[in-house]
């Protein structure tokens, strides 16, 4: 029999305005097995972690229960008060009487009767608890990054700084990601490029980091310390060791009208390219739903005119399987399509563009050298209507219901750098509202209408058509509550962004949480930002969230600073509770390997001894604790019974029920 | 699976000017499996939705059909835009607003009070919803690949949003998803939900003749070769306010054409 003490917490009035801790303690002493029971205004105080630590050796308690908050909040606390009392960590239970009892209860009956009966359950788990030893695990001192944004190249260098080895993997042929095809960046106005390509080049000769592009993560098996990843190489059809970048077969190769992925399909390339002049790595890459030589095996240009020899049209996927200790994820984002919004002619007029557009419409890289031209004729617009929100705060499902956080310091920062190049220009600029939080953000916005003269209009774009060459805004001016009609030659669209679509498959291969819109969900929305609630896996950048690129940098610091400190530890303590099979009960049928998400079971034959002095051979489960992280599925896939959880055993779990049944 | 009957109010004009609209209708219906009884003592919907909250013998021709129809608890369907604007408006007043629901019953007598029981679904939506344009696609025997068509919505079966509940009022897509359906593709121009003139046409000609205009030279530059209609009144409009037109059909004659069901008409 247990000898088992009960610590009622009042959490200041948060427990004890709703229930009465004094009667809770009262009648869980009466409980069989229990020797002390009391109440105390804060448990988790210096003051009440003494009180247990005495108790435990007044009474000699072999068995602790505490009525308090979520196990979440303070249930390693509680662990680590008894443990220095001399007592099992794993002989402690939690009973939560706050999240799941005073906070959503409103009459103190109720919370008072809820509260006991959840203390008694955790009284009838702990008779049946035993002490655990958590072992230790190894910890791969390698990270890997996926996605090679801004985000992702900031996470790799600083991990490489602290001296660790990096992958980044990226699935494009070269890093640098969304920055790499924005002009300016707001609020300083300071050219992207000179800032990013530093960047990507020393992430390129940093001896710590290597560079997987144009690939991508095509299965995580293990655990936080050792992940075991295979990461699919793409073929590119170029030996990226022998590719110089010289670039001639990007000139030579006479498939011309291949739509530009990185100038969005506003100018062609050809089918053997290199993304653009800064590219890293810069080497060339061969897209097979163009090239004829891939195609029909007619052509070969590209192979006679390098130098180098490094075309080679049989190459294959490559896999390459690595073991790293921590995975951050960095994938980034992407505008929204905007088929279900042809209320703005997008799909009607090429002069209606998107944000990231225009971008490279501005760009002395984009198509147009830097000159803004209209993609219909080539001529210089005079007119140009942003629309802002188009997809973000929708409240009819066509689009995100979340601001996008981005679209209104880049409109300004557009409707600027137009009025700056071409004083000729109107612009107008529609919106739900402003929002410029950041710093120097508003005074950036102010300098666009005061300085610039942009007209600010609130209201939206109700319609837009192409009319003898120009195109007809219908909007709303709700400030002044007229009906604006502008004859406008651009009109650009600040598109919702939303999670790259790798996104989701990624999340289901890391058993990493995702929220309804796909952005990964951080372990605590406030005091653990950059970290999954899976145990290793950190977030980098707007796969978490909208973010512009400060917020994003910093973000990825922060991911790289976590996943030093984890690299630094050479193990970690592994969890305990981990699924362990009944021999006697097992009949390896391998349901439990099928359902196991971290592949921490296996079978083996073993001996039995049979009647009459016979050796019988079968085919067991066994679980290797230290992968296995107590998730619990084989326990229910298991037909037999025979798998059980170790802290969370079946018989544990029906006490429990039977108590609060009683 | 039994044949789906439904209540089918057809309209005035649909007896007269709009004959098409509504013979090609019921030819479809029968090729595609589903029965549209005429209710048997329908009177004219009343036109145009009576805006003022204190009108209500306008209202009582669209309840007696709504009530009819749930005393053969069957759903009503309709095929002009206008019986279905007023109909399915005026339903939703006898839903929402007490003071309606027991001026009209008070009115009508019936034998059960009509409290918005009925639900009201235009032909459009029954290809949508019921049958499927999945399942439409299936049965379509003589495609009309290669024809260029641009939906005209007007402004009937779209507005105002929330109450019709039939598409998105600045984005629709239900016509241009029937158009894929019987094989053609659709061309999206942005004036195939701006008014046609409407009633205007009595008064001012040339103000309808310039909505007309507009919505043809848009339509034709988006590269579309015909329009197809749900709306009578837009037909008449489409058809003699265009300077240089293009050809109009309503879509039903489209979908019994590629049911190959139109020659059955006499």
């Amino acid at each position: 029999m247990q000898r088992i003490g009960v610590f009622v917490c009042w959490c200041g009035s948060n427990i004890a305005a709703t229930v009465d801790v004094e009667k809770v303690s009262q009648v869980l002493a009466q409980e069989p097995g229990v020797v002390f029971s009391t109440n105390y205004q804060y448990m988790c105080s210096q003051a009440g972690q003494e009180m247990i630590q005495e108790s435990i050796h007044k009474y000699n308690l072999t068995g602790v229960v505490i009525c308090s908050c979520s196990p979440r909040m303070h249930e390693a606390t509680f662990r680590k008060t008894c443990e220095k009392a001399g007592l099992n960590g794993h002989m402690v239970e939690i009973a939560n009487i706050r999240e799941q009892c005073s906070w959503i209860h409103k009459d103190k009956d109720v919370g008072t009767e809820k509260a006991v009966v959840l203390g008694r359950a955790a009284i009838a788990k702990v008779h049946l608890n035993a002490p655990l030893t958590a072992g230790q695990s190894p910890v791969k001192k390698r990270a890997l990054v996926i996605g090679g944004g801004i985000a992702g190249i900031q996470t790799a260098l600083d991990i490489a700084d602290a001296g660790f080895d990096v992958d980044i993997v990226e699935k494009q042929p070269t890093i640098g990601g969304k920055m790499t095809q924005i002009d300016k960046t707001f609020p300083t106005l300071d050219c992207a490029a000179c800032i990013l390509t530093p960047k990507m080049v020393d992430a390129a000769q940093n001896e710590k980091i290597h560079i997987y592009s144009y690939a991508e993560v095509e299965s995580v098996k293990g655990f936080v310390g050792n992940f075991n990843v295979t990461i699919k190489k793409k073929a590119r059809y170029v030996d990226e060791t022998k590719c110089t970048g010289c670039g001639l077969c990007t000139e030579k190769c006479p498939q011309k009208k291949v739509p530009n992925a990185f100038n969005l399909g506003l100018d062609n390339r050809r089918a053997i390219y290199i993304p653009f002049a800064q590219a890293v790595p810069k080497v060339a890459t061969i897209d097979a739903d163009y090239c004829t030589m891939l195609k029909s095996g007619k052509c070969g240009v590209c192979s006679k005119v390098c130098t180098a020899g490094a075309i080679d049209y049989k190459q294959k996927d490559e896999l390459i399987e690595q073991e790293y200790g921590a995975i951050v994820v960095a994938t980034g984002f992407n505008p929204i399509k905007l088929d279900k919004y042809d209320e703005f002619a997008y799909s009607q007029s090429p002069d209606v563009v998107t944000s990231l557009e225009f971008e490279r419409l501005m760009n002395a890289a984009g198509p147009t050298g830097g000159t803004l031209l209209r993609p219909s004729d080539g001529t210089h617009p005079h007119t140009i209507v942003f629309v802002q929100c188009v997809g973000s705060r929708c409240d009819d499902g066509r689009g995100k219901s979340y601001c996008s956080k981005i679209c209104c310091m880049y409109t300004a920062k557009h409707a600027m750098l137009c009025r700056e190049k071409y004083p000729d220009t109107d612009v107008y600029v529609f919106y739900i509202d402003v929002r410029t939080p950041g710093k120097n953000f508003d005074e950036f916005y102010r300098r666009a209408v005061e300085e610039y003269g942009v007209h600010y209009v609130k209201g939206m774009v109700g319609k837009v058509v192409p009319q003898d060459g120009k195109l007809k805004v219908q909007a709303s001016d709700l400030l002044g509550d007229r009906q604006l009609h502008i004859d406008a030659d651009m009109v650009v669209l600040a598109a919702a962004i939303e999670p790259d679509e790798t996104a989701r498959p990624l999340a289901t291969k890391l058993t990493a949480s995702m929220d309804t819109n796909d952005f990964f969900t951080e372990a605590h929305p406030k005091l653990r930002p950059v970290e999954s609630p899976t145990a290793g896996i950190f977030l980098s950048g707007a796969c978490q969230g909208p973010k512009d690129i400060p917020e994003t940098v910093a973000q990825a610091s922060a991911a790289a600073a976590k996943v030093i400190g984890l690299l630094c530890k050479d193990s970690l303590t592994c969890n305990p509770c981990t699924a362990q099979p009944d021999e006697l009960m097992c009949n390896g049928c391998s349901s439990c390997e099928k359902v196991c998400p971290y592949g921490a079971i296996t079978y083996a034959d073993k001996e039995f001894r049979g009647p009459n002095r016979t050796t019988l051979i079968r085919r067991m489960a066994q679980v290797n604790p230290a992968v296995c992280q107590g998730c619990g599925a084989c326990t229910v896939a298991c037909p037999s019974g025979a798998m059980d959880l170790k802290g969370f055993s079946n018989k544990q779990i029906m006490a429990e029920v039977d108590a609060i049944c009683r | 699976m039994a044949k789906l009957t439904y209540s089918y109010f057809p309209g005035c004009t649909l007896k007269t000017k709009g004959k098409d609209l509504d013979k090609y209708g019921r030819l479809a219906a029968q090729a595609l499996d589903f029965e549209l009884e005429e209710l048997a003592d329908w009177q004219c919907c009343g036109a145009v939705y009576p805006m003022a909250k204190d009108e209500i013998a306008t209202r009582l021709s669209s309840v007696r059909a709504l009530a009819s129809a749930k005393a053969q608890s069957r759903e009503l369907v309709t095929l002009c835009s206008a019986c279905h604007h007023v109909i399915k408006r005026v339903n939703l007043d006898v839903q929402n607003d007490d003071e309606i629901c027991q001026k009209v019953n008070r009115y009508l007598k019936l034998d059960t009070p009509y409290a918005g029981e009925t639900n009201v679904l235009h032909y459009l939506e029954v290809l949508r919803d019921r049958v499927g344009f999945d399942n439409l696609k299936a049965k379509v025997v003589r495609p009309l690949t290669g024809m260029k068509i641009g939906a005209y919505y007007g402004c009937l079966l779209l507005r105002p949003g929330k109450e019709m509940g039939f598409d998105n009022p600045e984005n629709p897509t239900i016509i241009e998803d029937f158009i894929r359906a019987i094989g053609a593709e659709p061309v999206i121009y942005a004036r195939r939900n701006e008014c046609c003139g409407g009633y205007c046409t009595l008064e001012n000609k040339a103000y309808a003749q310039k909505q007309v205009d507009a919505i043809m030279d848009n339509a034709k530059a988006q590269g579309a070769e015909m329009l197809v209609t749900a709306c009578p009144l837009c037909m008449y409009n489409l058809k003699n306010n265009a300077a240089d037109g293009l050809e109009v059909k309503y879509f039903t004659e489209l979908l019994a054409e590629a049911l190959g069901v139109k020659e059955n008409a006499e």
